[in-house]
């Protein structure tokens, strides 16, 4: 028998797009640096030595920051910070606002106007700001700062899977699934949302993105992950100051490239799964 | 009409829809379906014909309450089906099921043909999963869908075979009454022909009664046993396939049937040529609908509303004129 299998025509169209292989290639090889030069270097992100501010030598070979603490370290930690609370938060605004958006798409009337209106009210919120006074109400610290951010998520994948729930819940073959008998929650799961699903995939890319960058924004005020723990948004903190950004670029220039080429490479992912998932993509 | 016999039997059934309701427009209704009664007997077809809009979808939909009517009423075996609460319509479901039109918009693009045509016995979880995988493969054997191909996704197909697809899924929790909504107006027309007579083969076999909806009147003539015709979401004549296309008594059916080309030269056909559009159903006219584009029409016609009328041996037209009209018609002029 020959199978043609969704998921092998998926991979097979993801890997013509060579920006989007290199995006991926990328990010594997960044976790892999994450995870693993922790385990096999010797690294204090915490330790604070003798030179302030010191240029990169042979022993700190990104210098030090301003406490004293070496900057390699850091970033490595740091890496790890920024990613977790990018990949963690936007698993929480997913893990809301999907089912909420599938609800409100599929149910209709007073579900909708429920769902759908909370879903505006949060999004009117000017979020930095709701995300800064929750995060000092809540005490600035790496849990409230994720928490926060996945919880002010969920209305843009709620919105989105609503969109396309409501145009997909009109199909002939949800029609067709509902003749047969199919219990609602079943023609959820297994008609509407793989129907519905690749969108809003795509969305959890990018949303990994903003959520990193939310972070840090929040650290580079201030109210986000705290020092002495690491993050990519709490070093380009550092750069707040203009004798910095002028005289030492070793403190801000490595985080602040590591956070755009990360950004830049999910961002690049994103849109390869986006052309793979379309079935009607051909090779 | 021996009321032993009808396997479903739809009375007074409405559906209208809401349009144009806005925050401060109150809107109007949209009659879709108005007052249709009919009845559908054990092992027939009722072949179901009219232009595009006038209902003909929509009273499909209706009868199996994938669309709610509005009022009426609906038996499957003396059960009312609107009666039943959600629970026991979808366990009715097994009974009574649909072949949609558009081959390509009624199949999960994301499921293979087995997961589809085995869904419905997943479903109501009929037999163990290895006699629904055998169950599946008969279905597919009737069909004519090849075994290789089962763990194939729809869009590998072509329109016919897709069709065949839709009607497995039908067939596979043996039902005994199946809409079909236009089923071969989206194929082309080289494999029509053979997805009809699939449609038929299996009606033998399987003992189904249709309710064969199409706007196609040779299409209806080849598989029906008997027709009705429908105009802006009512009835105007229903009877025997064979007396229907010998003996129109409608006007509009008869417009429909002198639209049939005749392959035959020498024949002379009176055509009868309906002018302007079928009115809108949101402001259907007052008195006999199909007053404002009947050749016929008279005074009457404009204020009161015809009844389906049994002319005799089951031949029922809803004209107020057809006396008349039968009396004035030479015979043989069609």
């Amino acid at each position: 028998m020959k199978r043609s299998s969704y998921f092998k025509d998926v991979v097979g169209r993801f890997k013509t797009h060579k920006l989007a292989m290199a995006g991926m290639c990328i990010l594997i090889l960044e976790i892999l640096l994450l995870l693993i030069l922790p385990v096999i270097m010797d690294l204090k992100p915490y330790e604070i030595y003798s030179g302030f501010g010191a240029f990169p030598s042979k022993e700190h070979i990104l210098g030090t920051d301003n406490t004293g603490r070496d900057l390699f370290a850091r970033l490595i930690y740091g890496g790890r910070t920024s990613l977790y609370v990018g990949f963690v938060s936007t698993l929480i605004s997913f893990a809301i606002g999907v089912p909420l958006g599938m609800l409100a798409g599929y149910y209709k009337g007073l579900v909708e106007m429920v769902i759908m209106r909370v879903a505006d009210v949060f999004m009117s919120f000017p979020s930095m700001v709701f995300i800064l006074v929750l995060v000092s109400v809540l005490s600035p610290s790496l849990s409230s700062t994720t928490i926060v951010i996945g919880i002010m998520g969920w209305p843009g994948f709620a919105r989105q899977l609503y969109g396309s729930v409501l145009s997909v819940r009109e199909k002939e073959y949800v029609e067709a699934a509902r003749a047969v008998g199919t219990k609602n929650l079943s023609i959820m799961i297994r008609y509407i949302l793989p129907n519905s699903f690749s969108p809003i995939l795509i969305s959890f890319t990018f949303g990994v993105a903003s959520a990193i960058l939310q972070e840090s924004g929040l650290s580079f005020l201030g109210m986000g992950v705290q020092v002495p723990k690491a993050s990519w948004g709490n070093m380009l903190y550092a750069a707040q100051s203009v004798s910095v950004i002028a005289m030492r670029p070793w403190m801000w220039i490595p985080p602040g490239v590591c956070l755009l080429v990360t950004v830049l490479s999910i961002n690049l992912f994103g849109d390869g799964l986006r052309d793979a998932l379309d079935p009607k993509m051909k090779l | 009409m021996n009321k032993e016999e009808s396997l479903i039997r739809v009375s007074g059934l409405s559906k209208e829809f809401d349009v144009g309701k806005g925050f401060l427009s109150k809107g109007k209704k949209l009659k879709a379906v108005d007052q249709v009664s009919l009845e559908i007997r054990k092992g027939e077809t009722l072949g179901l014909v009219g232009e595009s809009g006038c209902g003909k979808s929509t009273l499909g939909r209706c009868i199996l309450r994938l669309i709610e009517p509005t009022g009426g009423e609906v038996f499957y075996q003396n059960q009312n089906l609107l009666e039943l609460d959600q629970e026991s319509m979808r366990r009715m479901r097994r009974r009574l099921q649909i072949i949609f039109q558009d081959p390509y918009a009624s199949l999960n693009p994301r499921m293979t043909v087995m997961e589809i045509i085995k869904a419905p016995l997943d479903v109501f979880r009929i037999g163990t999963p290895g006699e629904r995988v055998q169950k599946v493969m008969e279905i597919a054997r009737v069909v004519g869908i090849r075994e290789e191909y089962m763990l194939r996704y729809p869009h590998e197909f072509s329109g016919g075979q897709r069709q065949r697809i839709v009607i497995a899924r039908a067939l596979v929790l043996d039902p005994e009454f199946i809409v079909c909504d236009e089923p071969v107006s989206a194929l082309d027309v080289s494999i029509r022909s053979q997805v009809l007579n699939l449609i038929r083969d299996i009606q033998k076999k399987y003992h189904l009664s249709y309710l064969f909806i199409s706007h196609d009147l040779s299409v209806v003539k080849h598989i029906s046993d008997r027709v009705a015709v429908m105009y802006l979401g009512s009835i105007v004549e229903m009877a025997d396939k064979a007396e229907l296309f010998s003996n129109p008594a409608h006007p509009y059916t008869q417009a429909l049937m002198s639209a049939i080309p005749v392959p035959d030269v020498d024949v002379v056909k009176r055509e009868i040529y309906l002018e302007g559009d079928v009115p809108s159903p949101v402001d259907p006219p007052e008195g006999c609908r199909f007053h404002t584009r009947c050749p016929y029409a008279a005074k009457i016609c404009r204020q009161t509303k015809p009844q389906l009328t049994d002319m005799g041996n089951g031949h029922y037209t809803a004209c107020l004129r057809q006396k008349e009209l039968a009396e004035n018609r030479k015979p043989g002029t069609l």
